[in-house]
């Protein structure tokens, strides 16, 4: 009864986000229905097109995942970009350095950005815990810093032989890309892995005394201590799993997308991932869906610059108006719940 | 004059004060008595106009002053200070002094002012220090002169002798018995009975959001005990239990700072035996019963749960030496809410599993649920029950074998049949030698369920009585702070 | 040496107008984090503008009055929706930015007016002193007497003292007649007009023109200057000259050690990070309160009540 409830705002905003992305398309000189069209078929048209929009729906799910995580522990994972970043710097390393057919190193690869990530988050959950740094302050810190660690390396010790150029180092060589099919650009083993960590996170948060544990922290530190529950070493693991599952979603866009490490190598998903999750309402069995729905517009909307002559930044435009009005008719409802005008 | 009529205020389904009226007359130093939670602070922050009333008037001099606005209270003459001095921590005593003036800020006037007015009443502060350097008795100070600077016609004290030195309350009651003399309305918050006899010329008592009695004063201190916390009942006898070694001992012990400070505390209790903490809100029994239970720091003296000595060692030591604790904050402290209650079991269980056996933990559910007769099914969320269903699902969240069970407030805010059910779950423990303590404002449990009664005063033990020694009135002589036979 | 120094006092300007703006903002106990959007957007929306009219001064005003209504629906979300901060602006900072690229698109790169340049008469002549500070334009000029006015009203005024007053103890505001709402969502609308025009000023002074790409992360430098500098605006301010100074240095470094570039603008976050850490220490603190100077230098707690929702 309680989530029916809470669908009929998300039901409000939707409308409310549909009307005004028709009245932002037609403002730009769109046909919105055309448009609307459009991104479905640049998502979904044909295999290529549906490989890519996979492609793209892995990391943000990887990435999300890990944020339902930290979000259940009632933390402000925003350094989740930045972890994800350091998940590509650490598969980046491997690719580079270890020798050995794909059958060794992708494994290396994949755990290496996962320890990354984890280390990442590791730092702002200690700067937290004993530094009583807020963790959004404390992520957002760390998030730019990686950002610049790759750049550096980018341009410094890992560049191009003679070229120091911004648009990414030497790509790797062909035994350690992930593996692909049909020629186009989907790799069954990413798509293998977003759907067993979904899996994970579910059992996890509903199966085990650690998501138990999670829920209690983030509910009611007090209470929970009282419990016995070991508050900041709680606290401490779900910053490493949410940051080891960002850096998973880095590692896979280093060796399964480009190939390479490039600057804008997260590209703005850790924060997607935040809207993602916002939107499910902290919810795993959610993540999948919203996260697929999020990568259809990420990717069609590049056929909306092609034919309509549109900025492809219009499908996250759309992403933005429906969380913003998600969040904000929320609101409003549960003012009214409360009883106040 | 001041009068106030109707007063009401709800929270959710809490009701803090129930139509209240009040008169007091200029020049009046008058006291408002209650237990804590009985909505005294409730309704002068109703008055100050920093809470706005669910119904009722305020008027002053024949003025209505309208409600729920702290400028309309200011500039009809009414000022607060709070229990906790609403000071800005990093500004200093003179910017303090000035904030929330009409008009350009004229710093220099301002500090001549202050001067001034702690002169008069031989206050001490130095303008230029941080408010956080100040002492609670400092900021109250502080406060005070800043709504006498503002010419307030009525001043509002909520607990202020809570936590200051005694010099500090001498210069305090000087200054308020000064003001008075000039015409002020000195409304005095108090649940301290000797203080309020010393200062103030009339009380009204508050229990339950309700004013239950006026009384000029002088006036017998047990008739304001009655008044405070209602009629009493000696209890009829109870079961002996054989009562075993010592559980528990602490000695000397100091802890707590400020408000809650407890110092040279010494008492015993032993296995099977049930003791009952007495005293008004605020005299050290919470602070006693954290550091028994592992949550306060001790700063001297000793904690000896079953001989071994425990102060110093972490909560979870203390768990492991059977010591178990409900706190007085349901919700706040000893349930999560969203969780459910199976999902509390579960916890509560502390399993070394890590795959958690939810069907394992339904089939414990229900059995609690049946067992201690909780209204409510294995995923009802804990915030969703009501409270009597709250308590007796932490009372289901007990481990088995519990050396020492220390409880606040028991059964607070419950209807009758809930409380009576928690102390029968409570005395069936005795039997298997736990020993209980426990902190209450109600004399009925105090005297009914305890075999003594340590009875706390300004954080110090004042007399520990065997119950049968007790009678009613004692007690409620003893609570005020009088020793006196 | 001092057209270095000049430059760097231009080049700062609009990080100033954002910091500092942000300051007011977070001193009443709101915190902003929609910044980087909100500039990107008013940057964007100030160049169309001009671009279209032909008018500088319409852009900026522009620019000023989006920013300005953004950061009051933080605010607003905050007192009156009981939402999280964070949450909102951060949703608004990536939907800000992502509108900015899309309605921007037929703006790029292209050229458009700028602010001119002005010199303060017989000033401007003054060695070393009058290049940096008289000969530039009013832009310029509008952020060095941003700071000082901003410090002046902080320090002297009521208005300032009862704004810092609702961003530390709402309570004790509130119990003094002061309307937390009220000073909340004014100070969102001032902070946030300034960060609009800072916008304007990347746009239609500074960088001259319409990218995605420049004005991208200046919103959190600010951000982050704003921790640094203790939300004192003329620490804030030198944080911003501090940091332009640092990118001017990268770029002399650049040809020396690679990479560097990269590094050293992303600075002011480790810096934000250990000014947190240090306010935090309680061991710093006991050191700060028995040196005077050093403890004015370390003091500088955020707003108590930043970021939380005050409810009677």
């Amino acid at each position: 009864m309680k989530r029916a409830f809470r669908a009929v705002p998300a039901v409000w905003s939707v409308l409310a986000a549909l009307v005004v992305s028709v009245g932002l398309l037609a403002l730009a000189g769109a046909p919105p229905f055309e448009a609307l069209v459009l991104v479905l078929d640049g998502a979904v048209g044909d295999g290529g097109r549906m490989a890519d929009t996979l492609m793209s729906w892995v990391p943000l799910t990887l990435a999300s995942a890990g944020l339902v995580v930290t979000f259940v522990a009632g933390l402000w994972n925003i350094g989740v970009e930045g972890q994800v970043i350091a998940g590509a710097i650490g598969a980046t390393w491997a690719a580079r350095t270890i020798p050995g057919d794909g059958l060794v190193v992708i494994p290396a690869a994949l755990a290496v950005g996962v320890v990354a990530g984890a280390v990442w988050a590791l730092a702002a959950g200690v700067l937290k815990t004993r530094g009583g740094v807020n963790e959004i302050f404390g992520g957002l810190g760390l998030g730019f810093v990686a950002q610049s660690l790759a750049t550096y390396l980018i341009i410094g010790p890992w560049k191009r032989a003679g070229i120091a150029s911004t648009s990414g180092t030497e790509p790797f060589r062909e035994e350690v890309w992930l593996p692909t099919v049909g020629g186009t650009r989907l790799s069954p083993v990413a798509v293998l892995l977003a759907v067993a960590v979904i899996f994970l996170v579910w059992a996890l948060l509903r199966g085990t005394r650690f998501g138990l544990r999670l829920k209690a922290v983030g509910a009611n530190p007090a209470s929970a201590r009282l419990l016995g529950v070991p508050t900041e070493a709680t606290v401490l693991r779900a910053f490493a799993l949410g940051g080891g599952l960002a850096g998973l979603a880095g590692a896979v866009l280093a060796t399964g997308i480009q190939h390479k490490l490039v600057p804008a190598i997260a590209g703005g998903r850790g924060f997607l991932a935040i809207l993602v999750v916002l939107l499910a309402a902290y919810r795993i069995v959610w993540v999948a869906p919203i996260a697929l729905f999020f990568a259809i517009l990420s990717v069609g909307s590049a056929q909306l610059q092609l034919r309509l002559d549109l900025d492809s930044s219009i499908g996250g435009v759309l992403q933005g108006i429906l969380v913003l009005f998600v969040i904000l008719i929320g609101g409003w409802q549960a003012l009214y719940r409360r009883g106040e005008p | 004059m001041l009068e106030l009529r109707g007063i009401t205020k709800r929270f959710g389904s809490v009701v803090a004060n129930d139509g209240i009226d009040l008169d007091v007359p200029p020049g009046s130093l008058h006291a408002v008595l209650g237990e804590n939670g009985a909505g005294k602070s409730t309704l002068m922050k109703i008055l100050s106009g920093f809470l706005p009333p669910d119904a009722g008037r305020i008027r002053l001099d024949g003025q209505e002053v309208p409600t729920g606005s702290p400028r309309a209270a200011l500039q009809a003459g009414i000022g607060m200070l709070h229990q906790d001095p609403l000071v800005c921590l990093p500004f200093t005593a003179l910017d303090n002094f000035v904030l929330g003036r009409r008009g350009r800020i004229d710093r220099a006037a301002a500090r001549r002012e202050l001067g001034e007015l702690c002169a008069r009443f031989d206050f001490d502060i130095d303008p230029d220090v941080r408010a956080r350097a100040l002492s609670v008795g400092e900021r109250q100070q502080l406060e005070i002169v800043r709504l006498l600077s503002l010419g307030v016609k009525v001043l509002i004290l909520d607990e202020p002798t809570s936590g200051i030195s005694s010099e500090q309350r001498t210069k305090l009651f000087a200054a308020l018995r000064t003001l008075a003399a000039d015409g002020l309305i000195v409304l005095f918050v108090s649940h301290k009975l000797e203080e309020v006899e010393e200062l103030c010329d009339r009380v009204t008592v508050i229990r339950s959001g309700k004013v239950v009695g006026e009384r000029t004063l002088p006036c017998p201190a047990d008739e304001l005990v009655e008044l405070m916390f209602g009629e009493v009942v000696v209890s009829s006898g109870r079961p002996v239990v054989e009562i075993g070694s010592p559980a528990l001992r602490v000695a000397g012990l100091a802890a707590g700072g400020g408000r809650q400070r407890i110092a040279d505390v010494s008492m015993e209790v032993r296995a099977g035996e049930v003791v009952g903490l007495a005293g008004l809100e605020g005299s050290g029994q919470r602070t006693l019963l954290r550091v028994l239970a592992g949550l306060e720091p001790v700063r001297a003296g000793t904690v000896e749960i079953a001989g071994r000595r425990l102060d110093g060692s972490s909560y979870e030591h203390f768990v492991a030496a059977g010591v178990h604790y409900l706190p007085a904050g349901r919700l706040e402290e000893g349930l999560v809410p969203g969780l459910t209650i199976a999902e509390h079991l579960t916890l509560a269980a502390r399993l070394p599993e890590w795959v958690v056996d939810w069907d394992a933990a339904r089939i414990r559910a229900e059995e609690a649920i049946e067992h201690f007769r909780i209204k409510g099914g294995p995923d009802t969320p804990a915030d969703a029950l009501s409270g009597g269903n709250q308590q007796r699902l932490l009372l289901a969240m007990m481990p088995k074998d519990l050396r020492v069970l220390l409880m606040e407030h028991p059964t607070r805010g419950l209807d009758i049949e809930s409380a009576d059910y928690v102390w029968s779950r409570l005395l069936a423990r005795r039997e298997s030698g736990t020993a209980i303590v426990f902190s209450s404002a109600d004399l009925d449990e105090l005297v009914g369920y305890a075999d003594r009664v340590v009875v706390f005063f300004s954080g110090r033990v004042l007399a520990d009585l065997a119950a049968a020694e007790l009678t009613a009135d004692r007690l409620g002589t003893l609570i005020g702070g009088k020793v006196a036979s | 040496m001092e057209a270095t120094i000049a430059s760097i006092v231009a080049a700062a300007a609009p990080l100033v107008f954002a910091a500092v703006g942000e300051t007011i903002t977070e001193k009443a106990g709101v915190v902003n984090l929609s910044l980087d959007g909100s500039i990107a957007l008013s940057a964007m929306a100030s160049f169309a503008v001009a671009f279209v009219t032909g008018s500088v001064v319409l852009g900026f005003a522009v620019g000023a009055i989006l920013s300005a209504l953004v950061a009051m629906l933080v605010a607003f979300s905050g007192i009156r929706l009981r939402l999280n901060q964070v949450a909102v602006g951060f949703v608004l900072t990536l939907f800000l930015a992502a509108l900015a690229q899309f309605l921007g698109n037929p703006f790029v790169r292209q050229p458009g007016p700028s602010v001119r340049p002005m010199s303060v008469p017989l000033l401007s002549e003054v060695p070393f002193v009058g290049r940096i500070l008289f000969a530039q334009n009013i832009s310029v000029y509008a952020s060095l007497v941003l700071i000082v006015v901003v410090a002046w009203v902080f320090r002297r005024t009521r208005v300032g003292l009862e704004l810092a007053a609702v961003g530390e103890r709402p309570e004790a505001a509130h119990a003094r007649g002061i309307s937390v709402s009220r000073y909340r969502l004014g100070a969102a609308a001032v902070g946030g007009a300034l960060v609009g025009i800072a916008g304007a000023a990347f746009s239609l002074d500074v960088k001259l023109g319409w990218s995605d790409t420049q004005v991208a992360g200046f919103g959190w430098i600010a951000l982050a200057i704003v921790i640094f500098g203790g939300w004192r605006p003329v620490w804030v301010a030198l944080g911003c000259y501090l940091f332009g100074a640092l990118q001017v240095l990268a770029l002399k470094l650049q040809p020396v050690f690679p990479g560097v570039a990269q590094i050293l603008p992303s600075l002011p976050f480790p810096l934000m990070i250990f000014a947190l850490v240090v306010v935090n220490s309680d061991r710093l603190q006991r050191l700060g309160e028995r040196f005077p100077f050093l403890g004015r230098l370390l003091m500088s707690d955020a707003p108590a009540a930043l970021g939380t929702n005050f409810e009677v």
